[in-house]
């Protein structure tokens, strides 16, 4: 059943292409009806799936000629990021209730974004994987462009080039794994074991584990990530922090680690420390965790600090995967689950919330709007989503968080320790945020006094409270008991670990 | 000499030529004084009804070709009959696109140019001797010529087509140099004893004539597959000339013009296969200790490197060009370029098996069927607001939302994103380079290629961007872009095509390889 999670979306996405354009509430119900449904295909096929290993869901030949296959599976790790897909497609339509420009394409669009991304979880072919991938970056293009704000034309087509070049990084990757494994097939079983010589797992690991990073937000190559964050609309700002940046990271996991696994090894030689391919990687994580920290620290725009909080908090997924243990890569997993759930709703809040009620992101104009009298349930929200971001107790982001620590420490204490560092400046960025924005105390001018009697905001409406509430909830029910996901994630990354894909 | 053979080879260029004459007949003799609507359809309508004759005639004769004296001249089946096919289907969706336009009222003549024009490119594509070769491009391009210079009205009509001339008559003399310098060093103009004759000459030193044969060959056909740096008539031509003879040039002359590429490089591993009578042949025993020689000149080494010189700067100078556009037909030109570059990497690296041939035809046949609706798409917007510029594009989708969904399935597709068909041929035609060899010269060119292929998405989304992401300058309701139904159906048709036949990449590898299996 966990494919119809994909033809149902594709699907969905062209009906709402061919629905008459004034009818923005039957396109809203519409996709509410599919994302919904895909949810529900997602939490049965997670419920269906526990305890088990790989499943095969469909295998049909694609060209055979070529060795290709139609060949959608599912392990621990697909279901879990499958289940953030469906609840993150849910939450971006609540949040896009509003949308009243051109509703049904964006509608169109959402969904085929969201029928890709369901594609690359499940796909165990490398060539299905990459084609799935790809259909995902050309919605997003549109969706930032057509309904964007703060330089979008500029923000869209940054996102779009940085995502086409890497994965044409991917795509040479694929090409150079099959003729090397001898042309007979791209299923990625048949490619872990096809025993690719190390020399070559050694050039392609890092070029295919870079094409995916980029889209995970790895520093340096992060900076499409903050433009687009903020400049997409609600909805495409929660797919991108939410699951866009797990399509790299799952790549990363998936074909980057599991089809090269020698690349990782060390090198023979070391420099400043740096002794593999695995050294620079985590190198570069730390430092997209420290900075993508201290940067925040320092927006003046409320959306860039989540954007920049959502490259620190992407670090940990790539310093989780670096480690190469079980414990820091099931953190791993767990954080794109996690930072899924938890980078949707602090966009929710500031992008819709928020913003869509005061005109403005400035948080020195947020300052003086008394937001923690006027919206409550914002404020609120955002203290529960800012406690689950900075990883408290309780919450999803700490049970991951920790894991990647402690799988750190195993490997190598200076990785954490510096990390410790960006875990800190969270904390600082987060409250700073949070206090500036909605319990401020600075008094408006009389100007603003004048202009704040006759404007009141929009009441918040039953979509935002429910879109709210189901992903602070779902944090919280994790962070409480983690371990229904980590059942599932645990023997997947297991047999990752002992061979490649099982 | 047999003529009949000749006769039976030849049929579907006697049907195209035929039903050239008909059209002839019927629009000057018939409907002189009827309606230029109804010419303009019936003769459309007889052009494709020939080509359709054709397409059969190409189904019943089946053989091995024409030989005269022992030295095959025209060959038939395979790869030949995959490219012949394509070229009949890729001619009658240009004159189909023409039941749209107004540029000329000599409709009749233009048809049967079109034809003619189509029955050189079967030609090219079948030839195996150096000068059928050279008539069938001299066929295919004095076609070519005359279409672009149709539309009389038009300044840069003639402007594109004295320059297209110009350049193609030198380009031709080049290739007939060449040509004559091969017939020196080997005596024969038939393929296979041309490419033995120059294993031969270049063992006994006859190196430096060979290679300047070569360079001049290349400079001949990289002209007609507009490849850098013989590329610069392209932008002009397709600037100027009329939307389907543009069309026309850019995917039936190119498939011929690839066609015989694909000949010339197999015919270059399968010299051998070609002599039936018995001979004999020499082996050298080279004792151990004396040095091999190391370098065997040859059709074999050389060539390829020309072609590989040609397609790198192709690739980074189309693409790198047409960022800068600001002319939808002279940004597809450049894109042209580009292709032609990705495509001519797979010509460098040709493989023994068909694998290279049939994603060669693969890709230019998928490629002319995209470029082809691409124009139409253009013609449709030109003949609304008067300009091909891409600020005409503004607005797309609300001024017609069909054809800018139509434009975006095409245009995506030629940036080679998948599920559509363009992916498809690209990742195939990579596949086969790296399947023939597996170095790092390889590997390098298909990531420079792959590279330049995330470049063009750049420009492609700057059209696809003012189709649907900017408002159109003129917002008032009412300036909706109307296109013949005839025309929105075949754009229509091609947009499907391109979705099927990338959603179903085996559908059209399979009839490909139906003619060509893969061994």
């Amino acid at each position: 059943m966990l494919v119809w999670t994909i033809y149902l979306s594709f699907a969905g996405a062209l009906v709402l292409a061919l629905l008459p354009k004034d009818k923005p509430a039957l396109a809203r119900w519409l996709s509410l009806a599919v994302a919904a449904t895909g949810l529900a295909l997602a939490v049965q096929g997670f419920i269906a799936g526990m305890g088990q290993g790989r499943t095969v869901l469909v295998d049909l030949p694609w060209v055979p000629s070529m060795g290709i296959r139609f060949l959608l599976a599912a392990d621990g790790i697909s279901r879990v990021l499958v289940l953030l897909t469906g609840l993150a497609a849910v939450a971006g339509v609540l949040f896009s209730w509003n949308i009243e420009l051109r509703t049904n394409e964006f509608f169109a669009f959402y969904l085929a974004l969201i029928g890709g991304v369901y594609g690359v979880f499940l796909s165990f072919d490398l060539f299905l994987l990459f084609v799935f991938y790809e259909i995902a970056i050309v919605p997003k293009y549109f969706l930032i462009a057509i309904w964007g704000s703060t330089r979008r034309e500029y923000a869209a087509m940054k996102l779009a080039i940085y995502s086409f070049a890497g994965s044409a990084m991917v795509l040479i990757g694929l090409l150079a794994a099959y003729t090397t494994a001898g042309s007979h097939s791209t299923g990625l079983v048949e490619l872990a074991h096809a025993n690719l010589p190390v020399s070559f797992q050694m050039w392609c690991f890092p070029l295919v584990f870079t094409g995916f990073a980029i889209l995970a937000g790895m520093w340096p190559l992060h900076t499409w990530a903050p433009t687009g964050h903020v400049a997409a609309p609600t909805a495409a700002s929660m797919l991108l922090a939410g699951v866009v940046m797990k399509l790299g990271a799952y790549g990363c996991l998936r074909v980057g680690i599991a089809l090269f696994p020698r690349g990782l090894d060390p090198w023979g030689f070391s420099f400043i420390g740096i002794g593999s391919w695995r050294d620079v990687f985590a190198l570069l994580a730390v430092i997209g965790i420290v900075y993508g920290a201290l940067v925040a620290l320092a927006q003046t725009d409320f959306k860039f600090v989540i954007g920049y909080s959502s490259v620190s908090h992407m670090g940990f997924v790539l310093l989780g995967l670096m480690t190469l243990n079980q414990i820091g890569m099931t953190g791993a997993v767990m954080q794109m689950f996690s930072h899924g759930i938890i980078a949707g709703l602090l966009f929710a809040i500031v992008g819709r919330i928020v913003y869509d009620r005061t005109h403005t992101r400035q948080l020195a104009e947020l300052e003086t709007m008394h937001l923690s009298k006027r919206l409550p349930f914002a404020a609120w929200a955002f203290v529960i989503a800012g406690m689950a971001s900075m990883g408290m107790p309780g919450f999803s982001g700490f049970i991951a968080e920790l894991q990647v620590l402690v799988g750190a420490w195993m490997v190598n204490p200076w990785w954490t320790l510096v990390t410790g560092v960006g875990v800190v400046v969270g904390v600082a960025y987060t409250w700073r945020a949070l206090q500036k924005a909605f319990f401020s105390d600075a008094l408006p001018n009389a100007h603003m006094l004048e202009q704040e009697h006759e404007h009141n905001f929009a009441a918040i409406t039953w979509p935002e409270v429910t879109g709210v509430v189901m992903l602070a909830g779902v944090s919280l029910f994790i962070g409480l008991y983690p371990k229904i996901l980590l059942d599932a994630i645990e023997p997947a990354v297991k047999a990752l670990l002992a061979g490649g894909v099982q | 000499m047999n003529y009949a053979d000749l006769f039976r080879v030849t049929l579907p260029e006697t049907a195209l030529e035929v039903a050239a004459l008909v059209v002839l007949i019927v629009d000057l003799g018939i409907l002189r004084k009827a309606a230029l609507k109804l010419r303009v359809a019936v003769a459309a309508l007889l052009g494709v009804a020939g080509c359709g004759a054709a397409l059969w005639t190409l189904q019943v004769s089946y053989g091995t070709g024409y030989s005269f004296d022992g030295a095959l001249l025209l060959a038939q089946g395979g790869y030949i009959a995959a490219a012949q096919s394509g070229i009949l289907i890729l001619t009658a969706l240009t004159l189909l696109l023409l039941i749209d336009s107004t540029f000329t009222r000599h409709v009749g003549e233009y048809v049967a140019v079109v034809l003619m024009a189509a029955s050189g490119g079967l030609l090219v594509a079948s030839a195996q001797d150096l000068l059928v070769i050279f008539i069938g491009l001299e066929l295919l391009s004095l076609g070519l010529y005359i279409l672009t210079a149709f539309a009389k009205q038009s300044g840069k009509s003639a402007e594109a087509a004295i320059k297209y001339y110009l350049f193609g008559g030198m380009s031709a003399s080049f290739l007939l140099f060449g040509f004559s310098y091969l017939y020196g060093m080997s005596g024969s103009t038939s393929l296979p004893k041309v490419i033995l004759g120059t294993y031969l000459s270049a063992s006994n030193g006859g190196t430096p004539l060979f290679l300047i044969a070569l360079v001049m060959i290349a400079a001949g056909l990289g002209f007609k597959v507009a490849a850098v740096p013989f590329h610069l008539w392209a932008p002009d031509t397709y600037e100027g000339a009329p939307a389907p003879a543009a069309a026309f040039i850019a995917s039936v002359s190119k498939l011929a013009s690839f066609a015989l590429l694909i000949s010339i490089s197999t015919v270059t591993l399968h010299f051998l296969d070609s002599f039936h009578t018995t001979g004999f042949v020499t082996f050298t025993v080279i004792p151990a200790g004396v040095p091999r020689p190391s370098i065997v000149f040859g059709f074999r080494s050389i060539w390829p490197l020309i072609l590989t010189v040609l397609s790198v700067a192709s690739m980074v100078l189309g693409n790198l060009a047409a960022l800068a556009q600001t002319n939808v037909r002279r940004l597809l030109a450049y894109s042209a370029i580009a292709h032609a570059g990705y495509i001519l990497l797979g010509v460098a690296f040709y493989s023994w098996s068909n694998r290279s041939a049939n994603a060669i035809l693969y890709y230019v046949l998928t490629y002319g069927l995209t470029t082809i609706g691409a124009f139409g798409v253009v013609a449709v917007i030109e003949r609304a607001t008067g300009s091909d510029r891409l600020d005409s594009f503004l607005g797309l989708h609300k001024r017609n939302p069909l054809l800018a969904a139509v434009l975006g399935v095409l245009f995506l597709s030629l940036s080679g994103i998948p599920p559509l068909v363009g992916f498809w041929a690209k990742f195939n035609l990579f596949a086969a380079v790296l399947g023939v060899s597996a170095g790092p010269i390889p590997f390098a060119l298909v990531a420079l290629a792959v590279a330049m292929s995330a470049v063009s998405l750049y420009y492609y989304l700057q059209v696809l961007k003012r189709a649907y992401v900017m408002p159109a300058i003129d917002e008032t309701p009412g300036n909706q872009i109307k296109a013949h139904p005839v025309t929105m159906a075949v754009l229509v048709a091609i947009a499907t095509a391109v979705v099927v036949l990338g959603c179903f990449p085996a559908l059209l590898q399979g009839w490909i390889e139906s003619f060509y299996p893969i061994l």
